[in-house]
Formats: C-alpha cells, sequence, structure tokens
C-alpha cells in the first residue's frame, strides 16, 4: 500500500493539495519556489482504460488552464504494475488509450510544460510506456521496481532455465529487472538513494532545474552509451540518421 | 506491376518492401552487410540476424519518396530489441529532417524482445518520440499491419500513435497477447486457443468497426499499396493540437460508454449498425467496407 | 551455437551484381547473405548455426553448392536455426541467384 506521507515529504507538509482516488493522484505544490501540477498513478495500479482517461484528462486540463500564461511544470507519478489485462479492455483498444495518453504528453511538452517523472513502487511494461517513461527527466525513488516482467514469466515465455536466467541477469542490466539497469541504458536519469526523505525536496528541486534547463530532445540514447549500458543504440542511430 | 496476388501474411518483411514500393526504388539504410546483429542474443545463445530483423530505408511510392520500415515478424516474434529499435529510432529521427512524403510502418511485432527487455522498452518509447517529433515536423507516418504477429505490446501503442492504421482481416492490433490474459485470469476471460474469439477481440474487422484502424484491405501487397498511396493523397491532417485531443478524447470516453459490458467484437459490429453482426467475419473486405459505410451514411443522415 | 569457417576452392563467378540476403531467422530456417571477396579462385562461408554437432554435414553441402555453382570470389555468411541440409541448399541457391539478377525483382 502506498503511503500518502510520501507527498508531504517530496513537496511538504500543507504546502500540497495532492490528492489519492483510487488509483489516480493529482493536485498541485511547489518545487524549487515554482507552482507544479502533479499526476499519475498510485498503490501499483493496474493501467485500464479509465485510469488512462483519468492522466490523459488531467494533462489537458493543466495544458488549457495555463495557455497564454507560463506553462507549469508537471511531475509525472509512476506507481503501476502495467497494463490491465482483460479481455473488455483489450476489445476497447487499450494500446489506443495508451498511446492517447502519449499524444497528451507530448502535448504538454511541445507547449512548453517541462515534465519530471517520480518513479514510486513499481513502474512496469505498457504503464510506464504510456507516460512515465516519456518525462523530460525521470527519477527512480527508494524502493523503485522498474521492469517489463519478473523474471519467472519471462523464464516462462522465452523457454530459458530460470536459474540460468537469474545468474545471466547479475551480469547484465539488459533484462533483469531493476531501476539500476534502466539508469545504466539511459532510461533512468537520476537513482534516488535509500535514506534520501530529507533531501528530496532540494533533489526534486535540482531535478527540475536540469529538465528546464536540457534541451528538448531525446538524448537517451546517449546517456545509455554514456554509462555504457546501451553502446549499439547510439552508434546505430548515427549510422541511419547521418 | 504484379499479376498474381502476394499475399501479406505469407510474405516476409522484405518481399513485402520490394513488392509494395515502386520497382526497384528500395535503398536499404544500415544493411545487413554491416552485420549489427545482437550482442544479447548471442549471449542468450540465441541465433541473430544480420538485420536484426527489421528492414529500413528510403523508396518511392507512386513517384513519390517516402521511407520504410519492415518487421520480420518470424524472427524472434518482429519483438524490438536494443539494434532492432535504434534502426527504426534512427529512420524516424531522419525523416523528420529529410522529410519523405510519409513513412511507412510495416509493424509484424509482439513487443519487446524479452532476451533485451530493458532495451526494448527504453527503444520502444525512443520510438514513440521520434514519432511524434517526425509528425511534428510535418511528416505523417502510416502503420500497415498485416503479418502473423500483428502489433502488440508497445508496437500496439506506436501503431495507434500513427495518423494511418491500414490493416487486413488478418491482422491484429492490441496490447496484451490472448495467451498472456489466459496465463494470468484464466481461461474464462480469454480462451487464446479460440482462433475465431481472438480475431473477434483484436482483427482488423474489430478495429476497423471501432475507428482503431482507418482502411481495411485485402491480405493482398498490391491492396496494401494501394491503401498507402490513398492514404498520400493531398489532405489537411489536423495538428495534434489541444482542440484536436480534446476531440480524440472526447470520443474516447464516448466509446466507453458505449461498450461498457463489451467483451466480444460481435457486439461493435452490432452498435456500427452491421445488419448480421455474426455475418462479419465471413464478408469480403470489400463487402465489409460497403456495410460499414452505408451504416456511418446511415447514422450520418 | 557453434560457429565455424570454411573456405573452399570454386570457379570464379563471373560478376558479382550485388550482394544478397535471403530466407529468416526462424525454427528450422536460416538466412544467407552473399558478398563480394578478394579471391577470386575460392569461395569463404561463415556459418552460425544452433544445432550443434551437425559440422561434417555442413561440409558436404556447402562442397557439393561450390562445385555446383561458380562461386569463387564470394563471401557468404550463414545464420542458421535448424534448417535441414535440403532448406540449406535450396537457400543458399536462391541466395546466388539473386545476387547474380541485373536488377532488383
Amino acid at each position: 500500500m502506498s503511503d500518502v506521507k510520501v507527498f508531504d515529504q517530496l513537496f511538504g507538509a500543507n504546502q500540497h493539495t495532492v490528492r489519492v482516488d483510487g488509483f489516480f493522484l493529482s493536485g498541485s505544490a511547489q518545487v524549487g519556489g515554482q507552482p507544479v501540477a502533479v499526476m499519475g498513478t498510485w498503490n501499483a495500479a493496474p493501467m485500464d482504460g479509465d485510469l488512462a482517461l483519468a492522466i490523459a484528462a488531467e494533462i489537458l486540463r493543466v495544458v488549457e488552464a495555463d495557455v497564454g500564461q507560463a506553462p507549469r511544470p508537471i511531475i509525472f507519478i509512476a506507481d503501476t504494475q502495467g497494463q490491465a489485462l482483460s479481455r473488455h479492455e483489450e476489445v476497447l483498444g487499450l494500446n489506443g488509450y495508451f498511446a492517447h495518453v502519449a499524444r497528451c504528453t507530448d502535448l504538454a511538452r511541445r507547449s512548453g510544460h517541462t515534465i519530471v517523472t517520480l518513479i514510486h513502487g513499481e513502474a512496469v511494461s505498457g504503464g510506464f510506456l504510456a507516460y512515465g517513461l516519456l518525462g523530460d527527466i525521470v527519477c527512480a525513488m527508494p524502493g523503485a521496481q522498474v521492469r517489463v516482467m519478473d523474471l519467472r514469466a519471462m523464464s516462462r515465455v522465452t523457454k530459458i532455465d530460470f536459474d540460468r536466467l537469474q545468474s545471466l541477469a547479475k551480469e547484465s542490466p539488459v533484462f533483469a529487472p531493476g531501476a539500476d539497469n534502466y539508469w545504466r541504458m539511459g532510461g533512468v536519469t537520476t537513482l534516488w538513494r535509500d535514506g534520501s526523505e530529507q533531501d528530496w525536496p532540494n533533489l526534486l528541486a535540482a531535478a527540475l532545474t536540469e529538465a528546464i534547463n536540457n534541451p528538448k530532445t531525446d538524448a537517451r540514447h546517449q546517456l545509455g552509451k554514456e554509462r555504457g549500458g546501451r553502446t549499439l543504440a547510439a552508434q546505430i542511430g548515427s549510422d541511419i540518421s547521418g | 506491376m504484379h499479376n498474381k496476388r502476394v499475399s501479406f501474411f505469407e510474405a516476409t518483411a522484405r518481399t513485402r518492401v520490394s513488392t509494395l514500393v515502386d520497382s526497384g526504388s528500395f535503398t536499404e539504410f544500415c544493411p545487413p552487410s554491416k552485420r549489427f546483429t545482437s550482442p544479447h542474443l548471442a549471449r542468450l545463445d540465441a541465433p541473430v540476424a544480420f538485420d536484426d530483423g527489421v528492414v529500413v530505408g528510403s523508396a518511392r511510392l507512386d513517384g513519390q519518396p517516402v521511407f520504410i520500415v519492415a518487421q520480420e515478424g518470424k524472427f524472434n516474434g518482429g519483438a524490438v530489441g536494443e539494434v532492432h529499435g535504434a534502426k527504426i529510432r534512427g529512420l524516424l529521427d531522419r525523416a523528420a529532417v529529410e522529410k519523405p512524403v510519409a513513412v511507412l510502418l510495416l509493424v509484424d511485432s509482439g513487443g519487446v524482445r524479452l532476451h533485451e527487455a530493458n532495451a526494448g522498452l527504453i527503444a520502444i518509447s525512443e520510438i514513440m518520440r521520434a514519432l511524434m517529433a517526425t509528425q511534428a515536423a510535418g511528416v505523417p507516418v502510416f502503420a500497415l499491419v498485416g503479418g502473423s504477429c500483428g502489433a502488440f505490446g508497445g508496437m500496439g501503442i506506436v501503431t495507434r500513435l500513427c495518423d494511418e492504421v491500414i490493416m487486413s482481416e488478418e491482422g491484429r492490433l492490441g496490447l496484451s497477447g490472448p495467451e498472456v490474459i489466459e496465463t494470468v485470469k484464466g481461461v474464462g476471460e480469454f480462451d487464446s486457443r479460440d482462433r475465431s474469439l481472438v480475431w473477434r477481440v483484436t482483427g482488423g474487422k474489430v478495429r476497423r468497426a471501432l475507428g482503431e484502424a482507418t482502411q481495411l484491405v485485402d491480405d493482398d501487397v498490391a491492396a496494401f499499396r494501394e491503401g498507402a498511396i490513398a492514404a498520400m493523397s493531398p489532405v489537411q491532417r489536423s495538428a495534434n493540437d489541444l482542440a484536436t485531443l480534446k476531440q480524440q478524447h472526447a470520443t474516447l470516453v464516448q466509446r466507453r460508454e458505449k461498450h461498457a459490458h463489451t467483451v466480444d467484437g460481435i457486439e461493435v459490429w452490432r452498435q456500427a449498425g452491421f445488419a448480421h453482426p455474426e455475418g462479419v467475419a465471413m464478408l469480403s473486405a470489400s463487402a465489409f467496407n460497403e456495410q460499414l459505410n452505408t451504416s456511418v451514411a446511415e447514422v450520418k443522415s | 551455437m557453434e560457429r565455424f569457417e570454411i573456405t573452399l576452392p570454386s570457379l570464379h563467378v563471373s560478376a558479382l551484381q550485388q550482394s544478397a540476403l535471403c530466407g529468416v531467422v526462424s525454427s528450422g530456417n536460416l538466412e544467407v547473405m552473399i558478398e563480394a571477396n578478394s579471391t577470386p579462385e575460392s569461395c569463404h562461408f561463415e556459418v552460425n548455426t544452433s544445432a550443434d554437432g551437425f559440422q561434417d554435414i555442413w561440409r558436404a553441402v556447402l562442397a557439393d553448392f561450390s562445385e555446383r555453382h561458380k562461386v569463387g570470389g564470394l563471401n557468404i555468411s550463414i545464420n542458421d536455426a535448424g534448417a535441414t541440409p535440403a532448406v540449406v541448399s535450396l537457400r543458399l541457391t536462391q541466395a546466388y541467384e539473386e545476387s547474380q539478377e541485373g536488377s532488383d525483382a
């Protein structure tokens, strides 16, 4: 059960209006002295179409509210076990609902909103792809679990022996679940260490400053190369685009 | 040009490309002779492919310059790994600069390649950003879905980011595969071996009726070619601005209300106005399109 | 996975019109890539296969292929996922024919 005390620790007690409604959260806060909008998933949310629409609606509301004035930064909270698994969601086209959230996120960025994602708890697969992974800066809070699939399920699907996968996982950041592996590959920008709670407001302010100052292009392949986790992605991209 | 029908479903990625574009016009970027194979597959003792399962390059379509991507569904389920994903992202980045008339994405993929799961997930996110940047630069991206893997996982999301989604009845588009849903939620939720059910959930005819796909064509490379050419004709595409996204949002909200209890494509066809929903699976693509357009016209009148 | 290389003598191919790639790496199948090399009197084969222990059969199939076709001056690279000798021969021939064509089919 995700603990709402986290918001007090991030934004200061009585200095934010972040509220949780089931698996969805939203509200306002201040980071580094400037107002920000906060929204996202909570409680290891299974992301279904309704939750996707709630996030998309909140993004659109914030973009519309800020038309004609300085666009507020957006803090995404990603705490999701991934997509909801159901035939009903599949018939309705859950992939399309996720694409809609992604488009809204892109609109926010093009409209001048800086986006910082905080991973709290789990950030899994499709649920993470839809919005969280699209942040300008992605920070993994202590205890964050980032993955596509757990190792047991992966072993079943790939038909590679579980023990073998486990031992290979130790040496390879490429498929093993873990926020630090995503850091090494350029998918996570910053890891917040255990015991850093006192520092969170400063860490978040620093992340926001970095996001504001960085160019708005996707440099994750560069980051992955610098950190040694993904050496080919940058090279191949250059080979094609010159 | 091509006298006999070439099944899009059966064809390899390379055959789809060479028979879809203008004859002899395809130039491959990052060709297999560069040997950018996957070190991650090799480490797991899995066979590699010289093109890592995706062909990318430039070509002409009806004389117009286009860029094209074709995933090979028979290599590791068309799944996206580091190299595969970087080829697609690199192509989209180049398209944003060189501005061909369109980018054709022949999607045939289950999503992230688990052998390189983290690299694959990040790669798909990079593809999503690059695709939207290419669209923002004024270049439309068309998804063509008609292969054995369909478009699932992260590639299902990428497909729905596209300006046009051209599908055959054989194609499937969704997020989670039926086997995954069955494994986690039980056979009662989704019997993955019931083929006709699988197609009534994610098949081309359901997607077209729902508006998830913009065209339904025959399983014929020539039909996909005609569909792509038609999509290229000058049309005022609405920018992905606030007004457009609010409209799209309203449509998606409405769909959930309209289909609050829908678990089968038959209900989708019923609500789309087909006179005999149970018979839709038997219709040819042209009969389907005719009936769909008739019922849409009836709704509008 | 097994990886080995073989160089076999062969009559010089008159001209390599274009490099070629045939086949798909899926179960029971293989891909064959043909490029030019710098030794006109021999053909260099590079085989990557997921079916261990069949080197003798590979040598026989590739020797047969080099005798029946002019492949001197070519580099032939293979990624194999357990194809039968018949499928291997077929794919080699398809790739060879494609490499000899004047233009894209």
